[in-house]
């Protein structure tokens, strides 16, 4: 194992960037130290560099960067699909990853929703909702299906239940995707980048429905992107990162208060914000541009 | 009757489709030119006319009919077998190193030795002409099988795995409900490729082996199709080979139709619109 122990206090709590106070909401994340090294220590890539931020439960956190730059990583780390080089994650008061054990194992209590969506091409959509309960032995596959159908319509896509991923579009799928991973009851819903694809205007119905299955369920929300308007739209907390190795370099607290409608997009404050956080994300991703020349 | 007066009406729709008619026009244009070509004695070819009236006499000839049935039960049993050993195979070596390794140099290095090559040890190892027939053809379906069963399963995209995992799947539940549906796509099309090699080598192999030796069914038949070609050939009627040759295009269209129909009933998601 090219294990090695965190540097600076074991936890750094203390050096831990202060957010929001944390209600009696479950799903808290705290990231300390991490560091990921891709290939062998000595010559590999460092793709995430003594990296510490908290993410609070029941908020939605926003982790913004130039393509690239290192912060999927982080998200697989949490979600428990790569292993860590050093630094700990916690979720709530549980061990993620760290010391001696430098990859977490995957489970409901985080589910990821992909950059290109991951629903089961040879699933209904309503068989594709009900799938994490069955396989968990939670629910008989008949409640399943009922409590699936339940949470479709709550979304209002319950004429879509006997379709298959492939006939409907882009941004019902990526609905259909988040709605699935809430039958999980997870803790934490890891997004990442899923709107990626979309057009704009898409987007904007989107981040609406996002926010507004967020005001209904109240989980916490870890959320990748690269584009600044969407993290300041949706977010309580902005972390922009740095580029290659990836770590925090500004944290933004959002002071708009929830439920946000698209409205919030031409106010004062909005604009503040981006004014305030574009040029630390401009010169990142010059940075990135350079290094990815370099690679070239 | 609703279903009489939808099929009447497919029918309409399909005889009105201008995709029909280029069909139906480009298979009239090439029977005239071999026609003419025929006639005017430019090659030794029988016209399609006179292969046309040799059908009509064999269409009431029982042999010719039993070597139809002994060919198709040939390619079926050889196929199936295929499928039967070739599937639960391939999604082996597709999900495990170890097997994968101990299998797939064997494999590659059989594979290439083309099934006819197989014929003569065929005919010693097995106990019957039958089954040695059978044998061949099987070796036909069965690389091609295993090649896209393991082509489908390594190409199932990452994040379904990785969403199967974090929504609380066990190894097997992976196994079940991703890996085996992911590949069916990538079954399908081996069996469709699968069957119609599978044809191919049926008829040389019955070529090669004498078709089994039931010759109590008169000269010209007894041994399946490729028997009836090569014994057309021997006894010089050269207007039998023609409609053995023809026989055998449409069995095989008809096996490949068969399972294409059967490919989109067991991959609903790929069709529904």
């Amino acid at each position: 194992m090219n294990y090695e122990p965190p540097r600076g206090s074991p936890i750094a709590d203390a050096r831990a960037p202060a957010l929001a106070a944390q209600g009696g909401c479950k799903g808290a994340i705290r990231i300390a130290n991490v560091v990921k090294i891709y290939g062998s220590e000595g010559a590999g890539v460092r793709a995430v560099d003594d990296c510490t931020f908290h993410v609070p439960a029941g908020k939605i956190t926003v982790v913004v960067g130039p393509s690239g730059c290192g912060k999927t990583t982080l998200l697989n780390a949490i979600a428990g699909f790569h292993s860590i080089t050093s630094g700990t994650i916690h979720l709530d008061d549980a061990l993620l990853c760290g010391p001696g054990r430098p990859k977490a194992d995957p489970g409901p209590d985080r589910i990821v929703v992909f950059q290109n969506g991951a629903l089961f091409p040879w699933k209904t959509i309503v068989e594709n909702v009900a799938f994490g309960p069955i396989v968990q032995g939670r629910l008989s596959r008949k409640a399943a299906f009922e409590k699936a159908r339940m949470m479709l319509a709550e979304t209002g896509l319950h004429n879509l239940e006997t379709n298959y991923p492939g006939e409907i579009s882009s941004g019902m799928r990526r609905r259909v995707e988040i709605a699935r991973a809430l039958m999980n009851d997870p803790k934490v819903l890891l997004l990442d980048e899923p709107y990626r694809a979309l057009d704009s205007l898409t987007k904007s119905v989107m981040h609406e429905a996002l926010l507004e299955t967020f005001d209904r369920n109240r989980v916490t929300i870890f959320f990748i992107t690269h584009d600044l308007e969407e993290a300041i739209f949706l977010g309580h907390h902005v972390v922009i990162m740095t580029t290659r190795p990836c770590r925090p370099k500004k944290i933004l607290t959002v002071d708009i208060p929830h439920p946000r409608d698209y409205s919030v997009l031409t106010a004062k404050r909005f604009r503040e914000y981006l004014d305030e956080t574009v040029e630390a994300v401009h010169e990142e991703a010059l940075k990135a541009f350079a290094a990815g020349e370099r690679e070239r | 009757m609703q279903g009489a007066v939808g099929f009447a009406e497919r029918a309409g729709h399909i005889l009105l489709s201008a995709r029909f008619w280029r069909g139906t026009l480009a298979t009239a244009v090439f029977l005239l030119v071999w026609e003419a070509v025929a006639r005017a004695g430019l090659v030794r070819v029988p016209a399609p006319s006179s292969a046309l009236v040799t059908f009509n006499d064999l269409m009431r000839d029982p042999s010719f009919w039993f070597s139809w049935y002994l060919s198709t039960r040939r390619v079926f049993a050889g196929f199936l077998a295929a499928m039967l050993v070739g599937i639960p195979l391939g999604l082996g070596m597709a999900v495990s190193r170890i097997l994968y390794g101990i299998v797939f140099p064997v494999f590659e290095v059989l594979r290439p030795i083309p099934p006819l090559a197989w014929v003569p040890a065929a005919i010693i190892f097995w106990p019957t002409q039958e089954l040695s027939i059978m044998f061949v053809t099987f070796l036909g379906a069965f690389y091609t099988v295993v090649i896209n069963v393991i082509d489908g399963a390594q190409t199932i995209d990452l994040r379904y795995y990785q969403a199967a995992r974090s929504m609380g799947s066990s190894s097997w539940d992976i196994f079940r409900r991703i890996i085996l549906p992911g590949t069916v796509p990538s079954i399908v099309v081996g069996a469709t490729v699968g069957i119609g090699i599978a044809w191919a080598v049926v008829v040389a192999a019955e070529m090669i082996s004498g078709g089994g030796s039931v010759g109590s069914m008169g000269g010209a038949s007894g041994g399946g199709l490729g028997f009836f070609i090569w014994n057309s050939y021997v006894g010089g009627s050269y207007n039998q080979i023609v409609v053995g040759m023809i026989s055998i295009g449409i069995a095989g269209y008809i096996s490949s139709a068969l399972l294409r129909k059967l490919g989109e009933l067991v991959t609903p998601w790929l069709h529904e619109q």
